[in-house]
Parts: structure tokens; C-alpha cells; sequence
């Protein structure tokens, strides 16, 4: 009989005994005078945290708060101008769902279909090679947005397009790193953060050597975890034993998946088509090197080159609070729009309607206090 | 998901709960039938380890165990003992 490798990780037993054993070690450093702020920066960790209640179980001197882990919410609204202007050309834009509604300076991809933009949603980059093929008279683009986790999967598309020789293919990069906003965040003296739960499967990709730094010269344990609510309430007790005993590790508790290197083919795919770059965020500005942009020599199949775009910032609604959001500063119910102006039907910004957004999650699950 | 078929050029078919999903394997090492892999967008990112997994699933129903013997017998059905067949 085969384990079941989903129900076992959300056994009622396992977590009452997690959460007893989290309220001691809470209450342990509580004793010291501790109130320890773990911040997780994984959109899955924070859909799963709300889904499951997790903020429930922590003990009082325990918070956890929801840091920069949603690629789409820590992208300009320039980008889905760049986009909405592509559609105006004629462009195809094949998009993952969630970017439809995203708001952009003035409108959004949604908007721009209803007034007959072409779009065309894709579960799968390699979706958009099979759309390029099939309409060889029109132009398509795809809308890459992402960490590490959907950076290889869909940069392999240009190697797809190119073996293929379909030359009416070209990706809209906003690709970001994970390790460069954790330094911003810990740089920020407003956001207090005593250590991460890291994401599951960025580290998958990246390993477990880029946390190192943060850990051994910043001080704060980097502890991995999976997805499930075990997995969680476990990394949570890893993170508060490591500061009860006055260490600062990195610790990988999603072994089942992240090897302590990850995953050098992804990797190498990134590094073949990529190279680094500085690139904005939503909320934290400017970070050095904290993006990849294509070679020089996929120029062909870099729609900023290709059509001669310029990404500027773009304009975010007036007193939207996602910049705040993203970095740890606010959480959803302190923005004055959350729940009242701003919905997943009438969003402000992108934090909201993204499908790994911090107030989506806490529009979804914790609104009911 | 459960890798179910390997197709030339680094694709194949991956099933959870009976639905079939076409995934891109080129991303992984080594990939068998019967395998388990993680799924992102499509393609497939990592294999899951499976002894690792099996180790991780025995903590944890240890530790439901253990919970369930303090509450005695007003313990709630454990579904780490559910036999679900994945």
C-alpha cells in the first residue's frame, strides 16, 4: 500500500501535538522577554497559512507575517501597461490567469480584452508555443512573470521555439530572485524580521546555499518547509528551537524535495538564456542584481527589444498600500481599502487579485473575525 | 503527481486522482514511471524522495500517535492511519 503523501501531512494529531509543542517554545522565549516575527516570502506558504488557520494556532508572543512572495504583486503596474500597448498592436498575449485583473497605470488586461484584446490564458508556458504555431500571421507573447520556481520552465520556452523555428514567439520577462529581497527586507529598520520561513519550491530550484548569508551574517535562521499544514507548524518549531538555543541556520525540512544544491538542470536552463540584472520591485524599490533579463543573443525572442518597449514604472492607484504589504508592513486588514473598495472584483492593486496574494489569501480565509 | 508515461523529447504524462496532465520532464534528472514528481507550470521541477517522504509521514504519525494516547479514548480518527491508497 503506497503512503499518502497528501492527508498524512494534514493529520488533526500531528498538528494538536506541533501547536502544544509550539505554545511551549513560545512560551519559553516569551519568558525571556521575546516576541519573535517570522516572516514567510512564499505566495504558497502564504495560501496555505490562511487556508489552514495557521496564524491561529501561534502562541501569543509569536507573529508571522506575509513578506515579498508574489511575483505578480511585486510587479509594477508599468509592466501590465507594457502589455495592455502590446494588445493594442494586435499582439496575442498568452498570460498566467491571475494577471488578467491585475491593474495596471489605467487599465487592466481584462479590460483590454472586453475591448477585444486577444488573450489567451495558459496553465503552461508551453502553451504559448502551440498558440505561435497555430497563428504563424500574428504575433504572440508571453507574459513571464516569476521567481525561480517558473523561471527555467518558462525561459525553456525560448529553446522550444527556437528548435522548433517558430520566430512569431517572444516573452515579456519580469524574472526575479528570492535571496536579494530578503537582504532589502532585513535593510528596511521598519520591518522587523527574526527569521524566514523559506519558500518551498524557489529552494527546490536554488537550494539551500543562498540563505547561508543570511543566516551566518544577518543572524536569522532560515529554516525550508513544505506547503502542507504540518509542514508549517514543523518549520515554525525548528525556527523557534534554533532561536531558544541561539543559533542562526539554515535548516531544510522539506528534504523529501529540496536537495541542499537543487536543481542544477533548472539552473543551467536559466543560465543559458539569462543574465543578471537590476530590477525594480514593487515596494522595495530598485535591487541590484536581483533580476534576469535574456542574453543579447535571444534578442529575437525578447519582446522589449522586439517591439521597441520601454517598462517604466507605471502609476499605482492613489493610497494603495500594496508596496507596504509586500514588505511586511502592513498587513491586509490595516489598509483602510481592504474588504471596503478594494475586493478580488474590484482590486486597487495587485495584492488582491493575485492568485498568491497576501490579501487575496486574507480576503479568502481569515475575514472572519 | 505520478509520472504515468515518458514521451520522446523530454515529455510525458503525469496523474493525480485519475486526471491525466501532460508535464515537461526536460527540467529533472533520471525520471521512471511510477516516480513522483512536483509540478510547476506545467513542467516538472524536482522528483519527490520518497524515502524521504515515508520518514517525514512516520514523524509525523509518531507525533499523532503520541497526541491521541494523552486524549485517550475520546481521540479523533487519525487519517495518517486512513489507508488511503494514492
Amino acid at each position: 500500500m503506497e503512503p499518502n503523501y497528501i492527508e498524512g501531512f494534514r493529520d488533526p494529531g500531528a498538528a494538536a501535538a506541533l501547536c502544544a509543542k509550539l505554545q511551549a517554545l513560545g512560551a519559553t522565549l516569551a519568558a525571556r522577554g521575546r516576541h519573535v516575527q517570522v516572516m514567510e516570502v512564499c505566495g504558497s506558504h502564504t495560501m496555505s497559512i490562511a487556508r489552514f488557520g495557521i496564524r491561529d494556532l501561534l502562541p501569543p508572543k509569536l507573529s508571522l507575517i506575509s513578506g515579498p512572495g508574489c511575483p505578480v504583486c511585486v510587479t509594477a503596474p508599468g509592466y501590465i501597461d507594457a502589455a495592455i500597448e502590446l494588445a493594442r498592436q494586435g499582439v496575442i498575449i498568452a498570460t498566467f490567469g491571475d494577471l488578467l485583473h491585475v491593474p495596471g497605470s489605467e487599465s487592466s488586461l481584462a479590460e483590454c480584452r472586453a475591448a477585444g484584446g486577444t488573450m489567451e490564458v495558459c496553465y503552461s508556458p508551453r502553451a504559448a508555443l502551440a498558440l505561435a504555431q497555430a497563428n504563424p500571421e500574428r504575433e504572440v507573447v508571453f507574459l513571464g512573470i516569476g521567481f525561480e520556481t517558473t523561471i527555467a520552465p518558462v525561459v525553456s520556452l525560448v529553446g522550444r521555439a527556437a528548435a522548433a523555428g517558430v520566430t512569431n514567439l517572444s516573452l515579456l520577462a519580469s524574472f526575479k530572485l528570492v535571496p536579494p529581497a530578503l537582504r532589502a527586507v532585513l535593510a528596511d529598520p521598519e520591518v522587523k524580521v527574526d527569521a524566514f520561513l523559506c519558500p518551498a519550491h524557489v529552494s527546490a530550484v536554488i537550494g539551500m546555499h543562498p540563505y547561508e548569508p543570511i543566516a551566518r551574517e544577518q543572524g536569522k535562521p532560515c529554516v525550508i518547509a513544505g506547503f502542507e499544514p504540518l509542514d508549517i507548524l514543523y518549520g515554525l518549531c525548528g525556527i523557534l528551537t534554533q532561536i531558544a538555543e541561539g543559533r542562526s541556520e539554515v535548516e531544510n525540512q522539506y528534504e523529501r524535495v529540496v536537495r541542499p544544491d537543487g536543481n542544477p538542470r533548472a539552473r543551467a536552463v536559466m543560465q543559458q538564456f539569462l543574465m543578471p540584472a537590476d530590477a525594480h520591485w514593487r515596494g522595495l524599490g530598485l535591487l541590484s542584481e536581483s533580476g534576469l533579463v535574456l542574453r543579447p543573443e535571444f534578442a529575437p525572442y525578447d519582446a522589449e527589444k522586439r517591439f521597441h518597449l520601454t517598462i517604466g514604472p507605471g502609476r499605482e492607484s492613489p493610497g494603495c498600500r500594496c508596496g507596504d504589504v509586500i514588505k511586511g508592513k502592513c498587513a491586509p486588514p490595516q489598509c483602510p481599502f481592504f474588504a471596503k473598495r478594494c475586493t478580488p472584483l474590484t482590486p486597487i492593486g495587485p495584492c488582491m487579485v493575485s492568485s498568491e496574494g497576501t490579501c487575496a489569501a486574507s480576503y479568502k480565509y481569515e475575514r472572519t473575525k | 503527481m505520478k509520472v504515468a508515461q515518458i514521451d520522446a523529447d523530454g515529455l510525458g504524462v503525469a496523474e493525480l486522482e485519475g486526471a491525466r496532465h501532460e508535464v515537461d520532464l526536460s527540467l529533472i534528472g533520471p525520471i521512471q514511471v511510477g516516480d513522483y514528481v512536483i509540478i510547476h507550470a506545467g513542467y516538472a521541477i524536482e522528483k519527490l524522495d520518497t524515502a524521504e517522504a515515508i520518514e517525514r509521514l512516520a514523524l509525523f504519525k509518531e507525533l499523532a500517535e503520541g497526541w491521541n494516547a494523552t486524549l485517550g479514548d475520546s481521540a479523533p480518527p487519525s487519517s495518517a492511519n486512513s489507508g488511503r491508497v494514492e
